[in-house]
């Protein structure tokens, strides 16, 4: 489980990455989303994964005595998941009024805030 | 001691965001409510920085969850200054936004985001937790993004999507360290982590980490191989909203890779080559960027990224000295970089462009403002009394003790390159024979402006060049300070226990 989640992040990272560098911005949201799901499963699988062992105590002891699910990792992806999709909509709604704007969807015509004014 | 004192900067900045937000279509009230908010702030601030000077750290465990497991707010030196200097600041830019922000920009919620910026400013740097962090920044962005889009010309949707890429990437890179670091340590205390950190075997791990965060900081910092997007977009939103950009957002990267650094890694003399490194190049890069440019504020941009490298330089030469330079140099840089920014409006306001070809006779026609706007300019500079000048005697020397003559010749380099830019800028702005702009219709030129209005663009940059003065004329206690904080961020054994401790 822990080999496929490793690939299975790889994967997201190296097409994220891939996707952002290519000139269509259409292309550029997508990298962002595959990139914010790679970076939550990391989390994910950097918490150590336990079966079926939820982090409850018995009544009667203190401490845990059997390893349990580290509840942490996931309240973590829980916010940084809410947070993504907030700036993900953000980006398609940005993206949407660039390209009415300046009527291209090639990041390399985005060049007017180089230009000498 | 009530323990949610240190709070209260982030209760009263979203309180006034959210009344700000009851009158939204009411612009009169929302300009004064918000400048009211940022004064009350101001006190608020002046009042932590001395209970803090006088009492020393003070920690609030969230929810009265003990140290490690809990969310933890710190209210240190360093943190308290950074407040206080948000809460200058925000004053300045929000009585400046009031004048000089159009109306038609006002009405899709300029002042409540405004606030909402500032909340996450502060808690940024009032928080103890390296997740809690990252929330926090995400805070930020999400108001620029609005801030930096308000308006939607060209220009301005052109650089958002720099802006928002890089700054996205950042926070990425930002999330996948904290994941990496969590894997390695099981802990997101910061101070817990200073502790856990140095008992890990595997020193690679650590350092990648490290690498890892010093990218996704660096990104937002603006430092050397990673600042392209700043220049791209820093000169396309409003004036106000440039000017606490350029203020704030690149210090709270500066800010976070001050406090990751002198905490969590230390001690580490390859990381700390790396910055010395970067450091070199982003005084040399960003000081010769700013020779080529010609319109004023892709000039500042320029000029930001050149003066991140001496806060950098501080950090990475790692002595007391050092970061005490770097960190009046962090105090310095906030207030002139709000005020050039600001500087670049009123020039705009006079003669509607700010293409510096275009530009001159400012001096002959406006003596008054132009004496006024001459002491942020050479602020800047540091022409000794003035306050840029201490900071960097402080890292020259801390660079000769170190025997990094690479470093001190970059601070000099940088220091000259930036004078002859302003030298330039003043000649050219100012000095000038005066050109004949053909006039643009529907603008609200300086000369045309009531009494009042005016005022709301003087009152502001007067404002930051005394701050700014009293910088440079009461170096005195500026270094005081700013050697204080360097004892607690090299010596940080104190804020670990100030967070730890509290578990009795």
């Amino acid at each position: 489980m822990e080999i496929l989640l490793a690939l299975m992040v790889g994967i997201l990272y190296g097409t994220g990455i891939y996707m952002m560098l290519r000139r269509s911005m259409v292309k550029l949201i997508i990298g962002i989303i595959l990139l914010g799901n790679g970076a939550n499963l990391l989390i994910f699988l950097l918490g150590r994964i336990t079966k079926g062992a939820p982090p409850i105590i018995q009544g009667d002891a203190k401490v845990f005595v059997e390893a349990f699910a580290d509840p942490v990792p996931q309240a973590l992806i829980l916010t940084a998941i809410v947070i993504s999709f907030g700036l993900q909509s953000f980006a398609i709604v940005l993206v949407k009024r660039a390209h009415t704007v300046v009527r291209t969807d090639d990041l390399d015509e985005m060049n007017a805030t180089d230009e000498d004014s | 001691m009530n323990e949610q004192l240190i709070l209260y900067p982030l209760f009263l900045q979203m309180a006034i965001s959210i009344i700000l937000m009851f009158g939204w279509a009411r612009i009169r009230f929302q300009k004064v409510f918000s400048v009211f908010g940022s004064v009350v702030s101001l006190a608020l601030a002046i009042w932590l920085f001395t209970y803090i000077w006088n009492n020393g750290t003070q920690t609030i465990q969230a929810g009265n969850w003990e140290a490690p497991f809990g969310i933890t707010f710190v209210a240190d030196m360093l943190s308290v200054t950074l407040v206080l200097l948000t809460a200058i600041s925000g004053l300045a830019v929000s009585i400046f936004s009031g004048a000089s922000v159009l109306r038609d920009r006002l009405r899709f919620g300029y002042f409540p985001i405004f606030h909402f910026l500032l909340l996450g400013l502060n808690g940024a740097f009032l928080t103890g937790d390296i997740f809690n962090l990252y929330v926090w920044f995400e805070i930020i962005i999400i108001s620029s993004f609005v801030l930096i889009t308000i308006g939607g010309e060209k220009a301005q949707l052109e650089g958002a999507v720099k802006y928002f890429t890089l700054n996205i990437l950042a926070s990425m890179i930002f999330l996948t360290a904290i994941a990496v670091l969590y894997g390695i340590t099981g802990s997101l205390n910061m101070a817990d982590l200073a502790g856990q950190i140095a008992e890990v075997e595997n020193r690679g791990l650590v350092q990648i980490t490290a690498l890892l965060f010093l990218i996704g900081f660096g990104i937002k910092a603006g430092v050397f191989p990673l600042y392209f997007w700043l220049p791209a977009s820093y000169h396309t939103p409003p004036f106000a909203v440039s000017a606490i950009f350029g203020g704030l957002l690149t210090k709270v990267g500066v800010y976070a890779l001050i406090r990751v650094f002198t905490l969590i890694f230390v001690d580490d003399p390859f990381l700390n080559n790396i910055i010395m490194i970067i450091a070199i190049l982003t005084l040399v890069s960003g000081g010769i960027g700013a020779l080529v440019q010609n319109n004023m504020r892709k000039v500042f941009s320029y000029l930001i990224i050149c003066h991140i490298g001496y806060m950098i330089a501080g950090l990475g030469m790692f002595t007391e000295i050092a970061i005490a330079g770097a960190i009046f140099y962090l105090i310095h840089d906030i207030i002139v970089k709000t005020n050039l920014f600001m500087l670049s409006g009123v020039v705009y306001r006079i003669k509607g462009t700010n293409s510096m070809r275009d530009l001159g006779g400012i001096y002959a026609k406006w003596p008054k403002i132009s004496l006024l706007l001459f002491i942020p300019l050479f602020s800047l500079v540091g022409i000794p009394p003035l306050s840029g000048f201490w900071p960097k005697i402080n890292l020259i020397k801390a660079g000769f003790t170190n025997g990094s003559y690479i470093t001190v010749g970059a601070i000099i380099f940088a220091s000259f390159i930036t004078l002859v830019i302003i030298a330039k800028m003043w000649a050219e702005v100012f000095w000038k024979e005066d050109k004949e702009l053909p006039l643009r219709s529907n603008f609200g030129y300086f000369s045309k402006m009531t009494n009042a209005k005016r005022m709301q663009f003087i009152v502001p940059v007067a404002f930051l060049s005394i701050v700014s003065l009293y910088i440079g004329f009461g170096a005195e206690h500026i270094q005081e300070l700013s050697a204080r904080i360097a004892d607690e961020l090299v010596n940080s054994q104190g804020y670990i226990d100030a967070v730890l401790k509290s578990k009795n």
